[in-house]
C-alpha cells in the first residue's frame, strides 16, 4: 500500500480512497502519509454528496419523471490536483453526458417527426384534468396553470412519499415499486411503440414474432438496468426508456400545460436540491447520515462501475435500478459516487488487501464519471420534441432548442466543477431551451423565411 | 463537406466539440438580436410597401452580419478568457489547445450553425414531393443554395482564423478585412437569383480567405507542395 502510494500522479487519485480506509486497520504512519490521509478523510465525506432526483408520475398509466442532478466524480485528495484533474477531465465528462443526450433528442425527433401517433391528440392524463380546448385565451391560461399546479403538486407528494419511505427503511417496497414500475415501462410502452412504428411504416408482423421481439428486449432491459450488464447495454436501455417516457409524455401533455409544466419543473427542481428544507436535500442527508448508498436509483452512469460490482458480487451498494416512472411513485434518484461503493468494498476487504487494489485500480481508471438522472433525459427530450411537434419553424427551432440545451447542460457542469456539490441539472437547459423556442419561433423564423424566399444570405 | 470537416478534426477532442457548440450559440444569439431587431422594423413600419420591406431587409441583413462579427469578438473574448484558465490549470503549463485551433474551431461552429440554419428547412423541403422553381424561379435552387452554403460555412472558418489572428496580433486591419468581406458576400447574395454574380464572387473571395488563413496559419508555398507529392 505505501509502494502504491508512492507511485505517480495519476494513480495517486485511486489510491487515495483506498488508504484512507486502511489506514483505518493498519499501523501508525509517516506523517506525510498522515497528512494525506486526514485530506482523504475529508474527501470521502465530500464524496458522498448526492444529488437527488425527484420522479413524478402524471401517467395514466404511471408515470413519474426524475429530474436529477449531475454529480462529479473526484478522487483526488488534494485541491489543487482535484481542480486540474476536474477541469482537465471535465471536457471529456461533458461529451459523454453530450453524447446520450444528444441520442436521446435524436431519437424522440425522429420518432415526432415520423410516427404520427405522437403528435395526434387523444385525451389527457389524469394528472391534467383541466382541457385546453377553451375559446378563450385567458380561459386556456388559467387551465394550464391548474394543470401544472396539479402536476407538480402530485410530484411533490411522491417525492416526500419516497423520502418517507427511505427514511423509515421500507427497501423492498421501494424496490418493489422500481420493478414494477420498470415492468411496465419496458413492456407495454415498447409494445405501443413499435405497434405505431411499424404502422407508420406500414409494415406487418405477426403476433409471434412481435411477442418474442419485445419479451426478448424486455427481459434483456430488466436484467441490464436492475441487475448487471455491459455498459453501453445499459445506457442503450436508458436512453430508451427516457425517450419512450419523453414520448408519452409530449404525446398527453396539452400545449400550454407542457411548457408551463417545464417551466414549473425547473424551478421546483432548483427548490428541492438546493434548500435545505427541500425533500431531495432532506433524503441526500439522510442517506449520508446512515452511510449507505441511497437506494436503487435511476441515473444515467457514463462511468464504468458496474463492471467492477461484477467482480465483487456481495456489495449491498450496487444495486442500479431504473425506474422512470410510476403512477404511485415519487423515486428520487440518488447519484451516488462511485467511490463511495468502492470505500464500502474496501472496508469489507480490508483484511485482504490484494484484491480490492487490483480490482479497484480498474475501477479508478473509469471512476471519474458523470451521471444525470434520467428525468433530466425526459425533460430534455420533452422540450425538443414539442419544439418539433409544434413548432412551425420546423427544423430551426427544433435545432435552436438542441443548441440551447447542449450549453445549459455545459454551464451546468462547469457549475458543478466549481461547487462541487449536487446541482440541479434542468434548471439553466430548461431556462434556455425556453427562451430559445419562444424567441426562435416567433422572431427567427420569419426573418429565415424570408431571407430564404429572397435566397439571401448573412 | 463542411460535416466532414468536423468529423475528422473535431469530433476527437472533447474540448473541441465544446467550443463548436458554444461557437454555434454564439452564432445563434445573434441570430436572435438581430431577428428581432429586424422583427421590430418591420412591426414598425408599413406591410404594404413593397420596397421599403426590401429596403428593410437589406437594412436586417446588414445589421445581422455587424451583429454576427460582433459576437464573433465577444466568444474571442471568452476563448481568452479561458485560455488562460485552462494554460493555469493544467499540469505542464501550457494549454491543451492552442487559440489557433480554438479559432478554427469556433469558425467551424459559426458556420455549421448558419449553414444548418439556411440549409435545413429546404432539406426537410426538398425530401417531400414538389417540382422546383415551378413559378418562374430558377430551377437551380437547391443546388445553388446547397453551393452557397457551403461556400459560407468555408468562409465563417476562414474567417474564425483571421478574425481571431487579427485580434491576437491587434491588427485592426484583418478584422477589418473579416469585416467587409462578409458584408460583401452578403451583399452579393442580393444578386441572386442572377447567380453568376454571387456565386462566383463568393467562391473567389473564398479562396483568397484560405490562402490568406492557410499562410497566417503557418503553411508555405513550400508546405503545400510537399503535401501533395506526398514528400517526408
Amino acid at each position: 500500500m505505501i509502494t502504491f502510494m508512492n507511485n505517480s500522479d495519476s494513480e495517486e487519485e485511486p489510491c487515495n480512497e483506498r488508504t484512507s480506509l486502511m489506514s483505518a486497520e493498519s499501523p501508525p504512519v509517516p506523517s506525510y502519509q498522515d497528512g494525506l490521509q486526514a485530506l482523504e478523510a475529508g474527501e470521502v465525506q465530500a464524496h458522498r454528496k448526492r444529488r437527488a432526483g425527484s420522479s413524478r408520475g402524471p401517467n395514466n398509466i404511471a408515470g413519474g419523471e426524475m429530474s436529477g442532478s449531475s454529480v462529479p466524480v473526484r478522487e483526488s485528495a488534494l485541491e489543487n490536483e482535484e481542480e486540474e484533474l476536474t477541469l482537465k477531465y471535465g471536457a471529456k465528462h461533458v461529451i459523454m453526458l453530450f453524447v446520450p443526450v444528444t441520442l436521446c433528442m435524436i431519437v424522440v425527433v425522429a420518432t415526432i417527426k415520423s410516427v404520427r401517433f405522437y403528435t395526434e391528440k387523444n385525451g389527457q392524463l389524469i394528472y391534467t384534468p383541466f382541457s385546453e380546448d377553451t375559446p378563450s385565451v385567458g380561459q386556456r391560461l388559467l387551465n394550464s396553470v391548474l394543470n401544472t399546479i396539479i402536476m407538480i403538486s402530485v410530484i411533490i407528494v411522491m417525492t416526500v412519499f419516497l423520502v418517507l419511505l427511505y427514511k423509515y427503511r421500507c427497501y423492498k417496497f421501494i424496490h418493489g415499486w422500481l420493478i414494477l414500475s420498470s415492468l411496465m415501462l419496458l413492456f407495454l410502452f415498447t409494445y405501443i411503440y413499435l405497434g405505431e412504428v411499424l404502422k407508420t411504416y406500414n409494415v406487418a408482423m405477426d403476433y409471434p414474432t412481435l411477442f418474442l421481439v419485445i419479451w426478448n428486449f424486455g427481459a434483456v432491459g430488466m436484467i441490464c438496468i436492475h441487475w448487471k450488464g455491459p455498459l453501453q447495454l445499459q445506457q442503450a436501455y436508458l436512453i430508451m426508456i427516457s425517450a419512450l417516457m419523453a414520448l408519452v409524455f409530449i404525446k398527453y401533455l396539452p400545449e400550454w400545460s407542457a411548457w408551463v409544466i417545464l417551466g414549473a419543473i425547473s424551478i421546483y427542481d432548483l427548490m428541492a436540491v438546493l434548500c435545505p428544507k427541500g425533500p431531495l436535500r432532506m433524503l441526500v442527508e439522510t442517506a449520508q447520515e446512515r452511510n449507505e448508498p441511497i437506494f436503487p436509483a435511476l441515473i444515467y452512469s457514463s462511468a464504468m462501475m458496474w463492471t467492477v460490482g461484477m467482480a465483487k458480487p456481495d456489495t449491498a451498494a450496487r444495486g442500479p435500478s431504473q425506474q422512470t416512472w410510476d403512477a404511485a411513485e415519487d423515486g428520487r434518484e440518488h447519484h451516488r459516487s462511485p467511490s463511495h461503493a468502492d470505500s464500502q468494498m474496501s472496508e469489507t476487504r480490508s483484511p485482504v488487501p490484494t484484491r480490492p487494489v487490483t480490482s479497484l485500480e480498474e475501477l479508478e481508471e473509469e471512476e471519474r464519471g458523470v451521471k444525470l438522472g434520467l428525468g433530466d433525459f425526459i425533460f430534455y427530450s420533452v422540450l425538443v420534441g414539442k419544439a418539433a411537434a409544434t413548432a412551425s419553424g420546423d427544423w430551426n427551432t427544433t435545432l435552436a432548442c438542441f443548441v440551447a440545451i447542449l450549453i445549459g447542460l455545459c454551464l451546468t457542469l462547469l457549475l458543478l466543477a466549481v461547487f462541487k456539490k449536487a446541482l440541479p441539472a434542468l434548471p439553466i437547459s430548461i431556462t434556455f431551451g425556453l427562451i430559445f423556442y419562444f424567441s426562435t419561433d416567433n422572431l427567427v423564423r420569419p426573418f429565415m423565411d424570408t431571407l430564404a424566399s429572397h435566397q439571401l444570405y448573412i | 463537406p463542411a460535416f466532414g470537416l468536423f468529423l475528422f478534426t473535431i469530433a476527437r477532442d472533447p474540448l473541441r466539440i465544446i467550443i463548436l457548440i458554444a461557437g454555434a450559440f454564439f452564432w445563434l444569439v445573434s441570430l436572435l438580436l438581430s431577428s428581432l431587431i429586424w422583427f421590430i422594423a418591420v412591426k414598425a413600419s408599413d406591410p404594404r410597401d413593397e420596397r421599403l420591406q426590401k429596403g428593410l431587409l437589406i437594412f436586417g441583413v446588414m445589421f445581422s452580419v455587424l451583429l454576427q462579427e460582433a459576437f464573433r469578438f465577444l466568444y474571442y473574448k471568452l476563448l481568452r478568457k479561458a485560455i488562460e484558465g485552462l494554460v493555469a490549470l493544467s499540469e505542464d503549463g501550457c494549454s491543451p489547445i492552442s487559440i489557433q485551433q480554438m479559432a478554427y474551431v469556433a469558425g467551424v461552429g459559426f458556420g455549421l450553425m448558419s449553414g444548418a440554419f439556411s440549409m435545413i428547412n429546404l432539406l426537410a423541403d426538398a425530401l417531400g414531393p414538389g417540382t422546383v422553381g415551378i413559378h418562374g424561379d430558377s430551377q437551380l435552387y437547391f443546388l445553388t443554395s446547397a453551393f452557397m452554403t457551403m461556400v459560407l460555412i468555408f468562409l465563417h472558418t476562414f474567417w474564425g482564423i483571421l478574425f481571431f489572428h487579427g485580434c491576437e496580433h491587434r491588427r485592426w486591419w484583418e478584422i477589418a478585412a473579416v469585416v467587409v468581406m462578409h458584408l460583401t458576400v452578403s451583399g452579393l447574395s442580393f444578386c441572386n437569383p442572377l447567380y453568376v454574380g454571387s456565386l462566383v464572387p463568393s467562391y473567389m473571395l473564398m479562396a483568397a480567405a484560405a490562402a490568406w488563413a492557410y499562410l497566417l496559419s503557418g503553411g508555405s508555398a513550400q508546405n503545400l507542395r510537399r503535401f501533395l507529392l506526398c514528400k517526408s
